[in-house]
């Protein structure tokens, strides 16, 4: 048989791969069928290698049928963002400057998927470089958001959201440096988690800010999303600020309630500029956490209000340093006359990169310039310091905590281009927790009256990554959100 | 008082190996005005407690046994290269001299 892979789950899919009630072929050529008819509306996928997932899903039918295991994630369709590196297969980061690019090496997250049964369809759109909040910086066009094709599915990794949210895929991966993975799970209605900072390799993930880069997984539900996370977690040696420590049992926590927990609700996340409809939908949600069993304590993190700037400065910094090495010598593109190696450095890079890494290797080199760097960057690093203080002094007084992913729904496509610091600015509720390092899961809690999703996110401590999953868990198991599915686009 | 001037935003094109034209250089220079002005806000506050913070989770650069790995052989790490000649990447002339292009 062949099940309905639209609203699937990817824990639920995997298992019957497993157990011989379908195959992954079958699977996978249900999926491509939804990206041919449905894709050139939504514009999630950058490319579809048909062939290659076809081949893979055959080899793991063929050693289902020998009774050979096929590994926790055996014969189910994923998409990767296209930031992590896949080895021969064409790798651009959204970005027109690496068009063409052919990785020599594969990414540990990718390879740990494919280690895993996974099978890949191909490659998802993003925000030039991982920069944006909407998807619309992709120099490859727009994502529609599969809920309202006018509007944003977020960003950076927003075909990755819209992807699951559309089920042209039964999981994908992508990256969070200040809400990349949140902020688009949110819009979307799905499951999208930020593992703790070295919990997830980056080795093979295109570098945008390296000490805020965290890669991480989008699922349907929450149980879809940590059997991602079991797999591409734990060491590796390929990254030196990967962490030593085993990863934990993702799955088993969905299901262990939250009995006994303290859920702490920072009021600096509840503020004026939020949208009615957010507020109430998670006001909602706590309270419906309140019943299941946790406790609700007051929580407040002070230096919130710093967050956005702070984040600004020390990711732009980065980001000029990490895209020096785009300079048309080694891959990617290369201007067509340079009369010096400056000249080609700096024409390659004008014609190459697109107005958001511009604005951000401007900015970030304007902050570390000699004469300002203690003003602008060395400030930033204390100010990060203050807010993972903020964080360790929560994480005394409760287990997680509890709050709104996005001050508003998903916004109409072309809507905040005009102004960089109103986009900046929405991101107020995601961008602390990568300055601290710390674990953060958004899932749907609702819907506004216009039918857009409202994400709830979950905060834990380092390496809490179990606790999030038990409150994420017990709060899917107690509502329905996460069962409605957008209307195919037509 | 403005944060920026279009100068500055040409001197810093400039070191960062940035080509932009004269538009660009406007736009970017009311943009950054603007988010400057925004981050102006962290400089009130008090920070001479802080150590500053460059990685969320402390760790010491770790060492591995001082092995032969496996390395992108020359033609990996060629394939890629928008010009390429004898085994190396091609890039204008940067020492005068005679012989070559």
């Amino acid at each position: 048989m062949v099940p309905e892979v639209r609203g699937a789950s990817l824990v639920e899919l995997a298992a019957g791969v497993a157990a011989k009630k379908w195959r992954s072929r079958d699977l996978v050529e249900a999926y491509l069928e939804r990206i041919a008819s449905l894709d050139k509306k939504l514009g999630c996928f950058l490319l579809v290698d048909g062939q290659g997932a076809r081949r893979a899903a055959d080899g793991v039918d063929k050693k289902v049928a020998a009774g050979e295991a096929v590994g926790p994630l055996g014969g189910v369709p994923v998409g990767l963002k296209d930031i992590f590196v896949t080895r021969g297969i064409e790798t651009t980061a959204g970005s027109k400057i690496l068009k063409g690019f052919l990785p020599p090496y594969e990414s540990t997250a990718s390879g740990r998927l494919a280690a895993a049964g996974a099978i890949s369809l191909g490659k998802i759109n993003m925000d030039e470089f991982a920069m944006g909040s909407s998807n619309e910086n992709s120099a490859y066009g727009p994502v529609h958001n599969p809920w309202d094709l006018e509007r944003v599915p977020g960003g950076s990794s927003g075909g990755s959201a819209a992807a699951v949210a559309a089920s042209l895929c039964a999981g994908t991966l992508g990256t969070d440096t200040g809400g990349s993975i949140r902020q688009p799970a949110s819009l979307c209605g799905v499951v999208g988690i930020k593992p703790t900072y070295g919990r997830v390799s980056r080795h093979g993930v295109i570098a945008f800010a390296s000490s805020l880069d965290h890669p991480g997984p989008f699922g349907r539900t929450v149980e879809d999303a940590a059997a991602l996370l079991e797999a591409i977690a734990g060491h590796d040696p390929m990254d030196s600020t990967s962490i030593p420590q085993p990863a934990g049992a993702y799955r088993k926590a969905c299901k262990a309630g939250l009995a006994g927990m303290r859920l702490g609700v920072p009021r600096e996340y509840f503020q004026a500029g939020m949208d009615a409809e957010v507020e109430a939908a998670v006001r909602t949600a706590l309270d419906e956490l309140g019943r299941a069993g946790a406790t609700l304590v007051p929580i407040s993190l002070p230096h919130t209000p710093y967050a956005i700037a702070t984040y600004y400065l020390i990711c732009t910094a980065e980001a000029s340093s990490n895209l020096a090495r785009y300079d048309g010598v080694r891959f990617g593109h290369r201007t067509t006359s340079a009369g010096s190696l400056e000249e080609l450095y700096a024409k390659t890079r004008g014609e190459g990169f697109g107005a958001e890494p511009k604005r951000r290797i401007i900015l970030g080199t304007y902050v570390l310039r000699a004469g300002y760097y203690e003003a602008y960057y060395g400030k930033a690093l204390r100010v990060r310091r203050l807010i993972a203080n903020d964080f360790a002094a929560a994480f005394a007084a409760c287990d997680v905590l509890v709050t709104p992913t996005s001050p508003t729904p998903a916004f109409k496509i072309g809507e905040r281009v005009a102004d960089p610091l109103q986009m900046y600015l929405a991101d107020i509720y995601t961008v602390a927790p990568p300055l601290a390092g710390v674990p953060a899961l958004s899932q749907c809690c609702g819907f506004t009256k216009s039918g857009l999703p409202i994400g709830l996110q979950t905060i834990g401590p380092p390496l809490g990554e179990e606790a999030v999953f038990r409150v994420a868990g017990a709060y899917e198991a107690r509502t329905d959100w996460h069962k409605r599915l957008p209307q195919d686009p037509s | 008082m403005p944060h920026i001037h279009p100068d500055e935003v040409r001197e810093i094109a400039s070191l960062a190996r940035l080509r932009l034209d004269e538009a660009e250089i406007l736009r970017l220079t009311g943009e950054l005005d603007g988010i400057l002005g925004y981050i102006e806000t962290v400089k009130s506050l008090d920070t001479a407690d802080a150590l500053p913070m460059t990685h969320a989770v402390p760790f010491d650069c770790p060492m591995r046994p001082d092995e032969v790995g496996r390395s992108l052989t020359i033609d990996e790490a060629l394939q890629n290269a928008p010009r390429r000649r004898e085994g190396l990447f091609e890039v204008p002339r940067i020492v005068p001299g005679t012989g070559g292009p």
